[in-house]
């Protein structure tokens, strides 16, 4: 496929053409206004519908009706603007409607600004909105995954019957780097679920977010978390690099992980046994990747927040080995060198059992 | 192959364009890139500067924190970022608007008057794509066809017709730089 030069932001939305994506519902806000423009433009050229609408309320709301029918549908927004939509991708879990919500993260809490951060990690793969619900969540860490991962969130997204989203930042959403073209997916089956009459069915479907007994608001609630399980099972998605003979192993994702790559080169050309897992999906977090390495005598988690992705760590690694962390929240970006200082402080401090 | 670039200077004279145009040349000669935006909230007058990094292999950090070469395009900037470059580096400095020194014995250091040629050819705005066209002498990683096929991908439909300054301006640059290295003139510092 063809090769060119995209930003971030707009590779998601390419992707989300490309993977039969005609309904776009958002309301502009920085740093992801690329991906909105790139729907505006593009979606009128392919009898799709942009609406920017009232609202990021609003917007999910309409979201939540265009899943019901089956189609594939999408919003992108950043910090404040993903937490107004919580309240309905509580809603889309629980009606289990696909849909891809984007969220290119401000460095907050509040308004924020727009300088890049990680800090909306608890609110993507904790749930985010009430109830015992999960995203499946991608982080990508390149332009190009920024498209490949757009065409995966729509595939398990109808799989699983489950929203999805995209966590980015400011640096993958704004920068360009050279990218390959996703191939185009036809969508040529129906799905079984839709709201309403068919010609294919003799009953008229409900989609609704709440069963109307306790009974079945309980089964409910075991059939969601059946599919969790079963997500947890065959959808961990992890990047290990020089982990093989690695005695010390940086955590990390998206932008941070890359950051991450030029520290551990450089220290192993200084002879450190250093290496990255860079986890893709934070749910389900890749804690098997962990089991595979049991000569690694600890980890630094590096996150562009004040330590959220490191209690994932900690849980996966359950008290084996020391888990540390080095980060700030409201748009601090860690050069490699702090990294390279703060990793060889470890290894050389006898933190290490 | 391996170069960090980073470009500076404020608002309004090409400094996104002209990093795009150097990441679309490395596209184009199949090595990977990024292109990296910094710039403040106004759209003339404030500062802006972009990093790109062109690489035969993938590229780790988009963001270049010492640059291998630096186009400097006023004197904040190059208060901000002159101590930042690699040594062994080059700095490209366009000298009609710094009147400061750099102060490193060892990096390169080239001063263009790139506004004042691009005046010359009755286009001001082109000194970007003069102190393009230096670069492509001091620091030969493109070759021009690799700079023309580049300046025509970034350029957008409405201003197609600017194409051929800004190739006559690159030109220009090229020039300039030639004969500054064959007549024996290198401003080195130090």
């Amino acid at each position: 496929m063809e090769k060119t030069m995209m930003k971030g932001n707009e590779a998601i939305g390419e992707a989300a053409l490309r993977a039969g994506c005609r309904y776009y519902f958002g309301y502009p806000i920085t740093p992801q206004n690329e991906l909105l423009e790139h729907m505006a433009n593009n979606l009128p050229k392919h009898d799709g519908v942009f609406l920017q609408s009232e609202s990021e309320l609003a917007g999910a709301s309409m979201l939540y009706g265009v899943a019901a029918t089956g189609k594939r549908v999408m919003t992108s927004s950043s910090s404040p603007g993903i937490s107004l939509m919580q309240e309905t991708i509580s809603y889309l879990a629980s009606a289990e409607l696909p849909a891809l919500i984007v969220n290119i993260t401000r460095g907050g809490p509040g308004l924020g600004r727009i300088t890049p951060a990680q800090s909306d990690y608890f609110q993507a793969v904790k749930g985010g909105g009430h109830g015992d619900y999960n995203l499946i969540v991608f982080a990508p860490a390149s332009v190009q995954e920024m498209m490949d991962l757009t065409m995966l969130a729509f595939e398990l997204g109808d799989k699983y019957r489950t929203p999805t989203m995209i966590l980015g930042d400011g640096i993958i959403g704004q920068m360009m780097e050279s990218v390959t073209l996703a191939e185009p997916v036809e969508i040529k089956q129906k799905k079984p679920w839709t709201v309403g009459r068919r010609k294919d069915r003799d009953y008229r479907n409900l989609v609704i977010s709440a069963p109307f007994t306790n009974e079945e608001m309980v089964e409910l609630n075991v059939r969601l978390q059946e599919k969790y399980r079963e997500i947890e099972a065959n959808e961990q998605r992890v990047e290990c690099y020089r982990m093989d003979d690695a005695e010390f192993a940086i955590v990390a994702f998206g932008i941070v992980s890359r950051l991450s790559l030029a520290a551990v080169d450089s220290m192993r050309n200084k002879g450190y046994r250093v290496g990255l897992i860079r986890p893709i999906t934070l749910w389900p977090f890749p804690e098997k990747a962990f089991a595979s390495y049991p000569q690694v005598k600890g980890y630094l988690t590096v996150e562009m927040n004040e330590g959220q992705m490191v209690e994932d760590v900690r849980l996966a690694v359950n008290g084996a080995v020391p888990v540390h962390f080095y980060g700030r929240g409201g748009g601090f970006t860690p050069a490699p060198k702090q990294i390279e200082e703060k990793v060889a402080g470890i290894m050389e401090g006898g933190d290490l059992a | 192959m391996l170069r960090e670039y980073n470009i500076a200077g404020f608002g309004g004279q090409g400094i996104l364009y002209l990093g795009q145009v150097l990441a679309y040349a490395g596209l184009l000669s199949g090595k990977q890139t990024t292109w990296i935006p910094s710039y403040g909230p106004e759209m003339r007058g404030g500062t802006a500067n972009c990093m790109v990094v062109i690489s035969d292999d993938k590229v780790r950090s988009p963001l270049v924190y010492n640059p291998n070469v630096a186009l400097i395009f006023n004197k904040p900037s190059l208060e901000k970022f002159g101590a930042d470059i690699m040594p062994n580096g080059k700095a490209l400095l366009l000298s009609d608007l710094i009147d400061g020194e750099l102060d490193r014995d060892d990096i390169e250091i080239f001063k263009i008057p790139a506004k004042t040629i691009a005046e010359e050819m009755g286009s001001a705005m082109s000194a970007n794509m003069v102190m393009l066209g230096a670069l492509l002498t001091i620091d030969p990683v493109f070759d021009y066809s690799q700079i023309e096929a580049a300046v025509k991908k970034v350029t957008p439909s409405h201003r197609q017709h600017l194409i051929e300054i800004n190739l006559n301006a690159v030109k220009k640059g090229i020039e300039y730089a030639e004969q500054m290295i064959n007549g024996g003139y290198k401003e080195q510092e130090g």
